[in-house]
């Protein structure tokens, strides 16, 4: 089967720092995989490769089998290359439906309409609308997303990601810096994603990754160590050594 | 050939005592940008104050240049710490057009009381008896005035280059610059060392409108007049560096007085032209910051 | 209540509401209230036009121009020009004019919005000055400094002459006001519109979203430019004159102030800040120019600190509170 997401010798320095070396990796249709690795590893590098931020030195993007490396982030995006971002970045004075309803719109390819009113497609507000109920943030749609709280603003992220209908979802730690108590609701949101979406997770917490994750990637210094289910990862020495000793040291 | 080589000198000669000028006045506009965040399109004023400081002191109250001078800057970093403190502050990293607005504001404000204080006409510059007149070197004559400009401004340059590189001061600046989030967490008190900055700059820029009172005239339209020459010598040095303007101010300052020699009608079209081209170029500035 | 309906709100921000007839119907009470003051009244409707360009650029572009006036005087000079060459019909005049500075605009944007930050407001300032020195320089063509003196405008629609009193200005300074308005208007509530916004709160997400970020922003500098010439060529056609001035700093500056005090990004801050600003100069530049800039300077600073987002930032505030 064709791979959703496949990079093949993916390469990037930056002057002697080399943050991706040669990176084969394959992300199934409909997988919950995670990449993880210690601090410095090339993680988000990988992410900013495969939506195009950053150009590789070498190496190929497919999706779908196509190949993507020398469309711009945008021209990805369109293609479902999405993904949510590290530190949570939306449009911070718009409202919760705004957010929504500006990736709906893009994705249906209306952004550029200069004539008819935004408010006249109101199919789009309603899809956007309808996403926001799926991750329980109906209530919290009117606010401006500046005054929710973290948590609620990940999950917003979500959401942004989301009505952009992915084909592959980057989730670069989607749960980074949110209390306990609502890291489960962003859990139970990525759990409840649709069977046949590719999602890929960046993540530190491993608890987390156990969690979610059907296979995982150990990228190290820009390499990948190993790739395997949870059960391998969790039992080879040379990923306790360099992440799992990392971490207790 | 012997009129080339005598253009060249004179070139050279005017355009090193205008980028001495451009870069006194502009070094602390860079430190604004680079470190607290702040388009301040009112540094000009400061500069315009150093200026009619030394103007109006020799000439009212008979004060020699030198106690004039040193007057000046220090009445202008007092009042420079004293905005910094009282508005300023309010401004960093904060939202860029508040910055535009209030600057602009205290640009007006600041034509407002120059136009009511001292005139509208140009104020009258002499320097003092020693450095009136010509000096005779190789034989060929230049004002004193300008020679003068050239060696203080080097050394002023100078001093405050090995200042910010030998001295704790210099070096919490610069770590502030690089990173100021560890910058703070590692000690540095930035509330302060952003006060001293601002009035060392401020003080900066009133020695050099001061010193450059003969090649750029005092007036109330200063502040406006002069701001895009400023701003440019920050833009293209790269803002928040020290070393960058004063190459910017050198490469202006040259190429405007050389410009102006050779197309006294279209050089200002051209300088315009090549500051564009550098901004395209280096869009971070000739020696970025961080 | 709205906020029971997010959706029906959302879907219903394009609707008139009542408070928008205000500045039209002030605007025609002007017309009769004050017949001494029609040239200055037709000045500040060009104005208010020229403040909607920035508001576009600025307030919903997000792209801080200091050089605005590049695009102001194209268009002064284009109908200028026009004008004083036997082709002195104000429309076809209007046109060209909004037109050439709308070529002006996609070709500057082009270098000027790679750039970001102090380097994007240097460029502007630079594509200005380079103008008004050319504008100065050329004086076989432009007049120089002096100005360009021989225009002969023509008529509007054949029928009303420009007269002395600003009777014709003034109207047809409004009508092509009103028409301007109501493409901005429809420009800022389409699709097109809330993305511009969206790239001014965060482009880098926009292009995550898929967005041509780089292209949209040109297309709205383009407009914005077409916009400003057209207020150029209104100026120039209703006072039969234009100076280099009109692509000065000054111009470029100005408009900004005027539409910060009225308030950003928000369609109505230019029909507030503008006529504010040029009354009350007119006012208080007759005692001392020096008191108006004072005064003015000082009600910048106090804005500020007390009432951040203009006039109408303000009143929103109090209508929330």
């Amino acid at each position: 089967m064709t791979p959703a997401l496949e990079t093949i010798g993916l390469t990037r320095a930056f002057g002697a720092v080399t943050v991706a070396d040669g990176i084969d990796f394959r992300l199934a249709p409909g997988a919950r995989h995670a990449l993880i690795g210690p601090n410095g590893a090339g993680k988000t590098s990988f992410v900013n490769l495969v939506t195009g931020a950053l150009a590789p030195s070498a190496g190929r993007v497919l999706l779908d089998g196509a190949d993507v490396t020398r469309l711009a982030p945008a021209a990805r995006a369109r293609r479902g290359i999405v993904r949510s971002f590290q530190i949570t970045s939306l449009f911070r004075n718009l409202t919760v439906l705004e957010n929504v309803t500006l990736a709906v719109t893009e994705r249906h390819g209306a952004g550029g309409g200069m004539i008819r009113p935004a408010g006249k497609r109101r199919a789009l507000i309603e899809e956007a609308w309808a996403g926001l109920e799926q991750l329980g943030l109906a209530d919290e749609a009117a606010r401006p997303v500046r005054t929710l709280a973290y948590g609620r603003q990940r999950l917003v992220e979500l959401a942004v990601a989301l009505a952009l209908r992915p084909r592959v979802l980057l989730l670069d730690e989607p749960a980074a810096g949110v209390p306990a108590e609502e890291a489960g609701r962003i859990v139970a949101a990525v759990e409840g994603l649709p069977a046949e979406l590719a999602v890929l997770i960046i993540e530190h917490d491993l608890e987390l990754v156990f969690r979610l994750a059907r296979r995982i990637t150990v990228l190290v210094a820009g390499r990948v160590l190993m790739e395997g289910s949870p059960a391998e990862v969790a039992e080879d020495p040379r990923v306790r050594e360099v992440y799992l000793g990392g971490r207790r040291a | 050939m012997h009129q080339a080589l005598s253009a060249a000198i004179s070139i050279g000669f005017f355009g090193l005592a205008y980028a001495m000028v451009l870069y006194l006045i502009s070094v602390g506009l860079s430190v604004t940008l680079g470190l607290m965040g702040v388009v301040n399109l009112a540094h000009g004023a400061f500069a315009m104050f150093g200026g009619y400081a030394v103007t109006e002191l020799m000439a009212r109250a008979g004060l020699p240049f030198w106690a004039a001078l040193i007057a000046g800057v220090v009445l202008v970093a007092a009042g420079g710490a004293v905005l910094e403190r009282v508005l300023y502050r309010r401004l960093y990293g904060g939202d860029e057009l508040d910055q535009v607005l209030l600057t602009i504001g205290l640009v007006f404000m600041s034509l407002a009381a120059a136009r009511f204080g001292f005139g509208t006409l140009d104020q009258v510059f002499h320097p003092p008896p020693a450095l009136a007149g010509t000096i005779t070197i190789a034989g060929r004559s230049f004002p004193t005035y300008r020679s003068f400009l050239i060696l203080s401004g080097a050394a002023l340059v100078a001093l405050l280059w090995l200042g910010l590189d030998r001295t704790r001061f210099g070096a919490m600046l610069r770590a502030a610059v690089d990173n100021p989030r560890m910058a703070e967490a590692v000690g540095i008190d930035t509330g302060r060392l952003f006060a001293v900055s601002f009035a060392l700059g401020s003080g900066l820029a009133a020695l050099g409108g001061g010193l450059g009172a003969e090649i750029l005239p005092i007036s109330p339209a200063y502040p406006v007049q002069y701001l895009v020459d400023f701003l440019t010598v920050v833009a293209v040095g790269g803002a928040g560096s020290i070393r960058g303007p004063f190459l910017a101010a050198l490469l202006l300052g040259i190429s405007q007085t050389a410009f102006l020699y050779f197309w006294p009608a279209s050089g200002s079209f051209f300088i315009d032209a090549l500051t564009l081209g550098l901004l395209m170029w280096r869009p971070r500035g000739l020696v970025p910051a961080a | 209540m709205i906020a029971a309906d997010p959706v029906a709100a959302l879907a219903a921000r394009h609707r008139w509401r009542w408070p928008e007839a205000l500045p039209w119907l002030a605007a025609v009470a002007a017309f009769f209230l004050f017949p001494g003051y029609l040239a200055l009244g037709a000045q500040i409707l060009a104005s208010i036009l020229y403040g909607l360009s920035i508001d576009l650029v600025l307030g919903y572009g997000g792209i801080v121009t200091l050089g605005q006036a590049a695009f102001f005087g194209t268009g002064a000079y284009t109908a200028g020009l026009l004008a004083a060459h036997g082709m002195g019909a104000p429309e076809p005049g209007l046109i060209a004019a909004g037109l050439a500075a709308a070529a002006l605009g996609a070709l500057s944007g082009l270098a000027v919005l790679r750039l970001s930050g102090l380097a994007q407001l240097m460029a502007t300032l630079m594509v200005a000055a380079m103008l008004q020195s050319a504008a100065d320089k050329a004086s076989a063509i432009t007049g120089g400094a002096d100005g360009l003196q021989n225009m002969a405008v023509g008529k509007v629609l054949g029928l009303f002459a420009f007269g002395l009193y600003g009777r014709t200005a003034y109207l047809y300074a409004l009508a092509v006001l009103f028409l301007c308005f109501l493409g901005m208007r429809a420009l800022v509530h389409s699709p097109f519109g809330r993305s511009l916004v969206g790239m001014r709160e965060n482009a880098a997400r926009m292009t995550a979203l898929g967005a041509p970020v780089f292209a949209r922003r040109l297309i709205a500098y383009t407009i914005a430019a077409g916009m400003a010439g057209i207020s150029g060529a209104l100026y120039a056609q209703s006072t039969g004159f234009v100076a280099p001035d009109s692509l000065g700093f000054d111009r470029s500056g100005n408009i900004l102030v005027m539409l910060l005090l009225g308030g950003i990004g928000r369609l109505y801050g230019a029909f507030i800040g503008v006529p504010l600003f040029m009354v009350a100069q007119d006012r208080l530049s007759d005692l001392d120019p020096a008191y108006w800039y004072f005064w003015i300077g000082l009600g910048l600073v106090l804005m500020v600190r007390f009432a951040r987002g203009g006039i109408l930032g303000l009143a929103a505030r109090i209508r929330r509170e």
